[in-house]
């Protein structure tokens, strides 16, 4: 009981917490996981999308200056993943750095950290639009995209592709509106033909499911889209989500 | 703006100092300058500093101007072709309305004496090609706001611009200095007095409850510790204001805000007088009153709403219209709080409670603008509690007593923003710099180390992690000083100068179309404008959705870009905005008059019989708390078990005593539930006796309330707390660390910004000490989370701690009952309303199965 503490009332028993939820694609379980990635039981593989390491070192070289410590964060929550699910194989579904140069900022601290979790698993960089490139001096294997059992890995959705597609790019975030107020959160969407996950960089914000962008990716009838929370997730209809 | 002085008045020897022409002017309009008037001018030519404190109606402005008149009097015309002239006085104001107010009302008497001299306006809404030229020939006097100030003092120009200022006048003083928007003009006036050394400056305030603090904000202050003061004038207030407190046959409800119960007695009120003006607290509760008059207004009298949100156009109509007495009525908020002549306004009702006593009094004061007859007022409580605090405030009233809150030290988001300025002016060396930004008041005491951690910080973040130096904002030169490495900077700066920080909002237009027919036509233009609402409220609606704005009923059509379609709509269901920051905090002063009300049955006599009543059954079935007694009572209702205490210290205060609590409780497992919180009360509902267990010691109170609790708890809340992500936000804008969102821009860029939770979460965890964070939770000491008074009180407290186990509701727990369940969900509790939705989605595929 009295879980995530509410400030000006309302409760939450914490025996209803889910941490994870299980989503059937083209065949495959999935396992949403509430910190914005994916395992694959049977692969013994977790999926990331959208780490955009060295974002903030990025802005500040014509922008404001944001605290340099994102891509610490951003890893430091992969590594405490990686270490619950303890993955034979990770892919990062591309933009896993922010711009071309970003693994030349990387500090040395977060470069030992990337290596570690790195090591004694195959790990897979799917190319992105931001990091066109797969990064040569860390290691890993790049590729434009990848086929793995019944399921297609790529960076960016595309429209009329074959089933069983896992992308990232969109950022996607659900948004509900109940008793006058919003709640927006980032969000898995799938409507079992096809996955994009939510961004799991420290500094990526987030475009509404219901955006123009999604249009024509899912099959609005089976559409669901997997919110995060606090330790947990949500399982929440597309016909509750608002723009 | 000059009244004629009254008969009594003792007859004045008009001193050299007055010259000739202004005497004769004086002496054409049969008045005669006041004291007050002569003695600020004398001080003046002294070459002093004063801050005049008077009345409404005692010719407060004229006083101001006239040394700086006097002075332009002397000062020969400048001539085609003589050297360049600098501005000679500067008079700053809050609002911008008031700029141009006093703009009319200086021109006539200006005319009259037969001065040469030129008055302008600079403001927002001041045309680019105007301030150019204003830059290149400045005016004598320009009027103007702490805004455009902080802008003109960062500009290349500004050594030149102001080299010849010689008065400098601040009105309404006290409204600005309790703010950071103060903090920023103090830094401002340390600058002016730099570019224009002997610069005297004039505070024109209301009544407050520390004069000296604001004499001390209008001079330099002296290296060391040194305090310095200007001159103090305080002109005695006219005739006490007759002020009652409606005595309603009707019931008065136990909770709300709304005072509906006294509709007919409010209209009614307004039949009697001539011109009414009707006080409220927010905006939203000036749209129902609004509302709710006209529901009764049989007589059709002109009656009109004003609030901030509401289009300027329609505003000035309102005002011009009040000037000219061509209304019987008007509901404001407090926009009008501000010192704008309002005609012949016989009446202020002031609905719902006062917060404050100094408030009340200046609200007051906006009736009858002859200082020596009695202004009339009549509060009108729109529940119990407000009864009393009513009757406190008018008793506050009659006393004279004051409860202007204390100034705070300078925040150091606000010192970043100028220090970024100042680069942006000219370069600087810090330890000139320092020197100089510790003259003004609010910065006095400001450390050097923290100066040099806020320069660091706007140059490079600040960072322990120093990754930044190449990408240097400002930078240290050869010769020591520092300059901004880049043209783009003072771009940046000017955009984002200033410390408002409004919520984003959209301008509402009144169209005849329904969504589906705009959208078809694809012509989403034109309409009527309203005004201006809050984008998250617009966010909550749907199509078809109606609200009250701008006094009537409208549907909500759908959003295109930065505008907000509405047409007519009927309907009694209609909801009404609420508006972000629009509630006063309840002053610790009235909050004590209220705790001896309680305890003194014999002030009760003077309350309505109800609520008397009211009292006088709680006294027998609970007890009632003395003055410094803090009552807790516990009881069962419903199947759980309510805490409720009253500590009447205001709800933010208690939000945070809420969440302190049910932390701890939770971890005696107690098991609570949640709480609400009041002005006046703390209600927490769980599902173990609490009573019980603080009868048993199993929970004892004097720990439940020790004054430990400010300690890790409040640590470890504060940091998960929405309401400190909220401050933050405020501070990294103001420091230029998050750009400010201009309407808009901001929907399709929603993936590349970065929110400034996910900034705060990041460095909270990497630099927790960072200058920030500790911007932030110096504020938040007072803001948000008011802990600073949460502290006080329980120091106050201890060891008078009453508890009362009760086997069920007390009289005086009715109110704050009535509240649990009301409250809407907010913060951390985003996740319950998740739950909800995804809930729905379990139950599909039961009934699916």
């Amino acid at each position: 009981m009295y879980g995530a503490a509410a400030e000006t009332g309302g409760t939450i028993p914490l025996e209803e917490r889910e941490p994870q939820t299980d989503i059937i694609v083209h065949g495959e379980r999935l396992t949403c996981d509430w910190a914005g990635c994916v395992y694959w039981r049977e692969e013994e593989t977790l999926i990331v999308s959208d780490l955009h390491l060295e974002k903030g070192s990025s802005i500040a070289r014509s922008g404001p200056f944001l605290p340099p410590y994102d891509t610490a964060a951003t890893l430091a929550r992969l590594a405490q993943r990686i270490a619950h699910w303890q993955p034979g194989r990770v892919i990062s579904l591309g933009d896993s750095f922010h711009d071309p140069f970003a693994c030349e900022r990387l500090h040395p601290r977060d470069g030992e950290t990337l290596a570690g979790l790195m090591k004694g698993r195959e790990w897979i960089w799917i190319t992105g639009n931001h990091d066109p490139a797969p990064p040569a001096e860390l290691g890993g294997t790049g590729a434009v995209e990848m086929l793995i059992g019944n399921l297609t890995f790529r960076h960016q959705p595309q429209r009329g592709s074959t089933p069983g597609e896992v992308a990232g790019h969109l950022h996607p975030v659900g948004k509900i509106s109940r008793r006058s107020k919003n709640v927006r959160r980032p969000c898995f969407a799938t409507d079992g033909r096809r996955l994009i996950l939510p961004s799991f960089g420290a500094y990526t914000g987030g475009l509404n499911l219901r955006d123009a962008a999604f249009d024509g990716l899912f099959a609005e009838d089976r559409l669901s889209a997997v919110l995060l929370g606090r330790g947990r997730v949500f399982h929440i209809a597309a016909r509750n989500l608002v723009r | 703006m000059n009244k004629p002085a009254a008969p009594t008045q003792t007859q004045l020897e008009l001193p050299a100092l007055l010259p000739e022409r202004f005497a004769a002017w004086f002496a054409a309009k049969g008045w005669r300058p006041r004291r007050h008037q002569l003695e600020l001018l004398k001080r003046a030519e002294a070459g002093g500093s004063t801050l005049l404190i008077a009345p409404t109606g005692a010719g407060k402005t004229l006083a101001g101007f006239l040394p700086s008149l006097t002075d332009l009097d002397q000062r020969p015309k400048r001539r085609p072709g003589e050297a360049f002239r600098g501005v000679h006085t500067l008079y700053i104001s809050p609002l911008k309305a008031l700029a141009v107010d006093i703009h009319r009302n200086l021109s006539t008497p200006i005319g009259e004496i037969g001065l040469d001299i030129d008055i302008e306006t600079r403001t927002g809404d001041t045309p680019s090609h105007r301030r150019q030229r204003q830059k290149l020939d400045p005016p004598d006097i320009l009027l103007t706001t702490p805004e455009q100030v902080s802008l003109l003092i960062a500009s290349k120009d500004a050594t030149r611009f102001f080299r010849d200022l010689r008065f400098v006048i601040f009105d309404e003083l006290h409204s600005l200095v309790t703010s950071k928007r103060g903090h920023l003009l103090s830094l401002a006036l340390a600058r002016l007095n730099r570019l224009a050394p002997g610069l005297r400056a004039i505070g024109l305030s209301a009544t407050v409850a520390e004069p000296a603090d604001l004499c001390r904000w209008l001079v330099p202050q002296g290296m060391e510790g040194e305090i310095r003061e200007a001159g103090l004038i305080e002109v005695a207030g006219g005739a006490k204001p007759e002020i009652s407190i409606l005595k309603s046959g009707e019931h008065v409800p136990w909770s709300g805000h709304s005072a509906r119960y006294a509709m007919p007695e409010i209209y009614e009120a307004i039949r009697d007088h001539r011109t009414t003006l009707l006080f409220v607290n927010t905006r939203s509760q000036a749209e129902l009153l609004f509302q709710e008059l006209w529901r009764i207004n049989e007589a059709t009298l002109p009656i009109a709403l004003h609030h901030g949100s509401l289009d300027v156009g329609q505003r000035r109509k309102v005002e011009a219209a009040m000037a000219q007495n061509g209304l019987r009525a008007i509901v404001a908020t407090s926009t009008l709080d501000l010192g704008i002549d309002w005609g012949d306004v016989d009446l202020v009702v002031h609905v719902g409670a006062p917060k404050g006593a100094s408030r009340l009094a200046q609200r007051i004061g906006r009736s009858n603008h002859r200082m020596d007859e009695p202004s009339k007022a009549i509060l009108i409580p729109a529940n119990r509690f407000e009864v009393l605090e009513c009757q406190a405030a008018l008793d506050a009233n009659y006393l004279g007593a004051q409860d202007t809150p204390p100034l705070r030290e300078g925040s150091l988001d606000v010192l970043a923003q100028h220090v970024l300025g100042m680069a942006v002016a000219e370069p600087f060396q810090a330890d000139a710099l320092y020197a100089e930004v510790t003259t003004a008041a609010p910065y006095a005491a400001l450390d050097r180390a923290d100066f040099d951690r806020v320069v660091d910080f706007v140059a490079t973040g600040g960072y322990a992690l120093r990754s930044y130096e190449r990408y240097a904002k400002i930078r240290r030169t050869a010769d020591g000083s520092w300059r901004i490495s880049h043209p783009r900077f003072a771009q940046q700066y000017r955009l984002n100068a200033g410390t408002i920080l409004e919520a984003p909002m959209l301008e509402v237009r009144l169209t005849r179309m329904s969504g589906k027919a705009l959208r078809s036509a694809g012509t989403f233009r034109g309409g009527r404008k309203l005004g201006k609402i809050e984008e998250g409220f617009l966010e909550s609606l749907g199509a078809g959705d109606t609200f009250i704005f701008a006094g009537r009923t409208v549907r909500f059509e759908g959003i295109h870009e930065a505008t907000c379609f509405v047409s007519d709509a009927e309907g009694s269901d209609a909801r009404v905005p609420a508006y972000a920051g629009g509630k006063f905090p309840f002053s610790t002063y009235l909050a004590d008059q209220v705790r001896q009300m309680l305890a003194d049955p014999g002030t009760w006599q003077r309350l309505p019989q109800q609520v008397a009543d009211w009292l006088a059954i709680q006294r027998r079935v609970s007890v009632l708390p003395g003055r410094d007694d803090l009552l807790i009572e516990t009881f069962p209702r419903g199947g759980k078990h309510y805490l409720i205490a009253y500590p009447f210290e205001g709800r933010l205060a208690h939000q945070t005593l809420g969440m302190l609590l049910t932390r701890r409780m939770e971890r005696s497992k107690a098991r609570p539930l949640g709480f609400v919180a009041t002005d006046y009360a703390l209600g927490i509902w769980g599902l173990r006796d609490f009573g019980r267990m603080i009868e048993t010691g199993e929970m004892p109170l004097s720990q439940l309330f020790d004054e430990d609790m400010l300690g890790d708890d409040l640590e470890t809340w504060l940091d998960e707390s929405f309401m400190l992500k909220r401050t933050f936000r405020h501070c990294a804008t103001i420091a230029g660390l998050i750009e400010k969102r201009h309407p808009g821009q901001e929907k399709t860029g929603r993936q590349m910004t970065v929110s400034s939770d996910l900034i705060y979460d990041v460095l909270r965890e990497h630099e927790p000490d960072h200058i920030l964070l500790q911007a932030t939770r110096q504020e938040a000491a007072f803001g948000l989370l008011d802990v600073r008074r949460l502290g006080d009180m329980l120091k106050r407290i201890k060891g008078h701690l009453v508890h009362r186990g009760l086997d069920r509701i007390s009289p005086l727990a009715v109110p704050i009952m009535l509240e649990v369940g009301r409250e809407t969900i907010a913060g951390e509790a985003e996740d319950a309303l998740l739950a909800e939705a995804a809930d729905e989605l379990f139950a599909d595929i039961a009934a699916g199965l």
